[in-house]
C-alpha cells in the first residue's frame, strides 16, 4: 500500500473524498450508458405523448398509488408473455415521468390492459372490484367518479412535461382543453383529437364536468395499445 | 433528576483529560422520537395487512386506501423509526467516541430534530391527502425534498464537525459507516428525485428522467437506500453497542476495514436486480447481478465481525436482553444478506420477483435486522440517558424479545410460502400446454397466509407496546434510580 490506512483514518476529509469515490463508481457505469447507448430505448412506430385526459388520468393513477399493487412491465418470460401480452418494450415507457414498472403483484400486470376490458367494464371495476371479480383485493374507487377533474392547471402540467422531455406541441398545448372534454364525449367530432393522439379512447363522460375517474379510465384503456407488434415496421420487435 | 444540567450532558469520567459535555438531550429526543414512530409504522402496517386480507378494511375513502397508507407504513418504518434512530445513535456515538460535544451548538441539533420531525409528518400527511411522486420510498413531493435536503445538510455538517474537532487522533470504525451513510444518502436523495414542478405552488411534479433511465435510477437510489440507510448506518449501531453491552473489543479491525470499503462500494451497483427481464438493457441486469452476489461477502464480513465480537461474553445474552435482540439482528443480518444474493439470481429472480417473497425479505431485514439492532440500542441507551441503575424489567424485555421473534417467524415464512407459491402458479401450465391458473386464483391462495402474516405483525407491534411500557417505566419508577453518588459536578450541576 502506498498508504498506510491510519492516514485515512485520522483525516476526515479524505476519508469522505474517498468515501465519495468509492460510492460514485457503480452509479456512474451503470446510469449514464443508458442516456447515451443508442439501442437502450427502441425506435418504435406508435409511442406518442398521453392525450391531456390520459395524462391527468395518469397524475391519478400516481396519486393513488396504483403502482404499489399493479407493474406495468411485462418481462420476457413465457408465462409472463401468455397471460399479458407481448413483453414490455423500452420505448413503450419513454414519456412516462415518472415510470410505473412497479415491484409488486398484488393485481395482475396493466402494461397491457388497454383494450382488453369495455369501459363500462373499467367503470364497474373501479366502483366496486368485487362486483366483477370476487376474488379482488383492490379498495373501491367509486369517489373517483364524484370527484370533479381538476383541469385548472392542465397547460402547466403539460408544459412541465415538456420541459423534461415529452414532445407536446404548441399546437397540443393549445388544443389541451379541447381534446380533454373532446375525449370525455361520445358525440364530439374527435377527428382532430385522433389526428393529434392515435388510438384515444373516448370515455363515456359528461364533457361539462369530467370526472377523475374518466380520466383514469382513458390512461387505462392506452396502457399498451400504441405500439402496433404485427406491423412491418416494427418487425425488429416481433417474437 | 428532571433537572435541566443532568438532563442535557454528563461528565466523561476519564481519569487525566479534560471533561466533555455532551449533548445527551438530543439523543433523549431522537430515541423517544424513534419508539413513537415504531408504534406507528408497526401500527399502521398492521392496518394494511389487515386491508389485503380483509379488503372492505379500505373502507373506500380516499384517504384509508391501501394505495395511499402504504407509503405511510413504509415511510414511517424506514425513515421515521429507522432515520430517528440512526440520527439518535449517531449523535451519541459521535460525542463518545470523538471525545467532543456535538459541533454547532444545542440550536443546531434541535433545529435537524424538529425540521425531521416536521418532514415525516408533512411526508404522512401528504401521502394520504393524495400528493406523491410514484417513486417507491421517494414518495415525498418535491418541497418536501428540498426542505430534507436543507435538513440532511445540517444534519451532515453536525456530524462531521463533531468528528473534524474529536480529541481522539482516531476516527471510530462506527463513524465510517455513519459518514458513508450520511454522505450516500445525500447523493442517492438528489439524484433521485430531480424533478420539474408543474409551478411554484402546486404540489405536483414530473421527474427529469423516465422509463428505462428513470427506473434505473430509482432502483439505483431504492436499492441504496437498503444498502446505505438500512444497512451502512445501523452497522454503525452495530459497531458500537455490541462491543459496548458485551464489553470486549470489536472482533477484528483489520475485518472491518475490508468489509467497510468492500460494502460501500458493492452495493451501489445492486440496483439493477429489481429489473431483471425487463426492458433494462442486459448488460445492466448482469452487473446488477454480478454485484450482488459478491456482496454477499462483505455482508457475511460485517455479520462475523458483530457477532465473534462476543467471544468469551457470550454468557451475557442470557442476562442482557438487549445484547440478545442486538446479536440476533446481526443474526437476520446474515440471513437477509444471504437470501438477496439468491434473489438477485435472474432465474430465481424470475420466480420471486413480483410476489410476496420480495415482501418477506424486506421483513426478514426490516424487522429482524433495522427493529432489532435499533431495540438492542434503545435498551442500552435508555437507562445510560435517564441515568437510571438497570432497565426496569429485564423481563419484559425478555417477553418482547421472544413475541417479537415469534411474530418475525410467522411474519418471513408466511411471505415465502405465499411468495413460492404465486411464482409457482404464476408460470403453471397444464396438461394442454395453457396456464393452469387464473390471476385471481393465485389472489385467493394466499389469503391464508395474510391472515398468518397480520398475526406476525401483531405479535412484533405487542412486542414493541411492551417495550414502551418498559421503557416509560425505566424512566418514571423509583426501583430503577441510581443509588451510586453522582460525579461531583454534575451534582452541583443538578442541585
Amino acid at each position: 500500500m502506498f498508504i498506510r490506512y491510519e492516514t485515512i483514518e485520522k483525516n476526515a476529509f479524505l476519508f469522505l473524498v474517498l468515501t465519495l469515490l468509492t460510492i460514485s463508481i457503480g452509479g456512474i457505469v451503470e446510469v449514464i450508458p443508458l442516456f447515451t447507448i443508442e439501442t437502450t430505448v427502441e425506435h418504435v412506430k406508435g409511442v406518442r405523448p398521453y392525450t391531456p385526459l390520459e395524462s391527468r388520468g395518469r397524475d391519478i393513477y400516481v396519486r393513488e398509488g396504483c403502482y404499489l399493487c399493479h407493474s406495468q412491465m411485462i418481462r420476457a418470460l413465457r408465462d409472463e408473455v401468455e397471460r399479458y401480452g407481448h413483453y414490455s418494450i423500452a420505448a413503450e415507457s419513454m414519456y412516462d415521468h415518472p415510470f410505473q414498472w412497479g415491484s409488486k403483484r398484488i393485481g395482475p400486470d396493466l402494461a397491457r390492459v388497454g383494450g382488453k376490458y369495455s369501459n363500462d367494464w373499467h367503470y364497474a371495476h373501479l366502483k366496486n372490484a368485487q362486483s366483477v371479480v370476487p376474488e379482488s383485493l383492490m379498495p373501491h374507487y367509486a369517489f373517483l367518479e364524484e370527484t370533479p377533474l381538476d383541469t385548472g392547471d392542465l397547460v402547466n402540467r403539460l408544459k412541465a412535461q415538456r420541459t423534461v422531455g415529452v414532445p407536446y406541441t404548441a399546437e397540443d398545448i393549445d388544443n389541451a382543453l379541447a381534446d380533454l372534454k373532446t375525449q370525455a364525449d361520445p358525440s364530439a367530432d374527435n377527428a382532430a383529437l385522433l389526428k393529434r393522439y392515435p388510438k384515444a379512447v373516448t370515455v363515456p363522460g359528461n364533457p361539462r364536468e369530467v370526472t377523475e375517474m374518466d380520466a383514469l379510465v382513458a390512461y387505462l384503456q392506452v396502457l399498451g395499445t400504441m405500439v402496433d407488434f404485427a406491423d412491418p415496421a416494427n418487425e425488429n420487435l416481433r417474437q | 433528576m428532571s433537572d435541566v444540567a443532568i438532563g442535557s450532558g454528563v461528565f466523561a469520567g476519564a481519569s487525566g483529560r479534560s471533561a466533555v459535555i455532551y449533548n445527551e438531550a438530543i439523543v433523549k429526543k431522537f430515541v423517544i422520537a424513534a419508539m413513537f414512530w415504531a408504534i406507528v409504522a408497526f401500527l399502521v402496517g398492521v392496518v394494511i395487512a389487515s386491508q389485503l386480507a380483509w379488503p372492505t378494511l379500505n373502507l373506500g375513502l380516499p384517504f384509508t386506501n391501501f394505495g395511499r397508507l402504504r407509503p405511510v407504513h413504509t415511510s414511517a418504518a424506514i425513515f421515521a423509526f429507522g432515520g430517528s434512530a440512526l440520527i439518535g445513535t449517531s449523535f451519541y456515538i459521535v460525542q463518545r467516541t470523538c471525545r467532543a460535544r456535538l459541533f454547532g451548538g444545542e440550536a443546531l441539533a434541535d433545529f435537524v430534530f424538529w425540521g425531521y420531525q416536521f418532514f415525516i409528518v408533512m411526508a404522512a400527511l401528504s401521502y394520504v391527502m393524495g400528493f406523491s411522486q410514484g417513486q417507491e420510498y421517494a414518495e415525498p413531493e418535491w418541497h418536501l425534498d428540498l426542505w430534507l435536503t436543507v435538513i440532511w445538510v445540517t444534519y451532515a455538517i453536525i456530524f462531521i464537525g463533531t468528528i473534524v474537532k474529536r480529541e481522539e487522533p482516531h476516527i471510530y470504525v462506527a463513524n465510517w459507516f455513519y459518514m458513508a451513510f450520511i454522505l450516500t444518502i445525500a447523493v442517492l436523495h438528489i439524484g433521485n428525485n430531480l424533478a420539474m414542478p408543474v409551478s411554484l405552488f402546486t404540489a405536483k411534479s414530473y421527474n427529469i428522467a423516465s422509463g428505462v433511465q428513470n427506473a434505473m435510477i430509482q432502483w439505483w437510489y431504492g436499492h441504496n437506500a437498503v444498502g446505505f440507510f438500512l444497512t451502512a448506518g445501523f452497522l454503525g449501531m452495530m459497531y458500537y453497542f455490541i462491543p459496548k453491552a458485551a464489553g470486549r473489543p470489536v472482533y477484528s479491525y483489520r475485518l472491518s476495514i475490508v468489509h467497510f470499503w468492500s460494502l460501500i462500494f458493492l452495493y451501489i451497483w445492486a440496483g439493477p436486480h429489481h429489473l431483471h427481464w425487463t426492458a433494462l438493457p442486459d448488460w445492466t441486469q448482469t452487473l446488477g447481478m454480478a454485484f450482488s452476489v459478491m456482496l454477499w461477502m462483505p455482508s457475511w464480513g460485517g455479520m462475523i465481525n458483530g457477532i465473534m465480537t462476543l467471544s468469551g461474553a457470550w454468557d451475557k445474552l442470557r442476562t442482557d436482553p438487549g445484547l440478545r435482540f442486538s446479536v440476533t439482528a446481526v443474526g437476520f443480518y446474515g440471513m437477509a444478506t444471504f437470501e438477496g444474493p439468491v434473489m438477485s439470481i435472474r432465474d430465481v429472480n424470475a420466480l420471486s420477483h413480483y410476489t410476496d417473497w420480495g415482501i418477506g425479505h424486506v421483513h426478514s431485514g426490516a424487522l429482524g435486522w433495522v427493529a432489532f439492532i435499533s431495540f438492542g440500542a434503545i435498551y442500552y441507551l435508555v437507562p445510560v440517558l435517564w441515568q437510571r441503575e438497570n432497565l426496569y424489567s429485564t423481563r419484559l424485555a425478555s417477553w418482547h424479545y421472544w413475541i417479537a421473534t415469534l411474530g418475525i417467524v410467522f411474519y418471513i415464512s408466511s411471505m415465502w410460502v405465499a411468495g413460492i407459491m404465486q411464482g409457482l402458479m404464476w408460470r403453471a401450465y397444464d396438461q394442454f400446454g395453457f396456464l393452469q391458473y387464473s390471476f385471481a386464483e393465485s389472489v385467493n391462495a394466499v389469503h391464508p397466509y395474510y391472515v398468518i402474516r397480520l398475526l406476525g405483525g401483531l405479535f412484533f407491534l405487542s412486542g414493541a407496546l411492551i417495550m414502551v411500557y418498559n421503557l416509560i417505566q425505566t424512566v418514571r419508577s423509583p426501583t430503577t434510580e441510581r443509588r451510586r453518588v453522582l460525579p461531583a459536578g454534575a451534582a452541583v450541576a443538578g442541585a
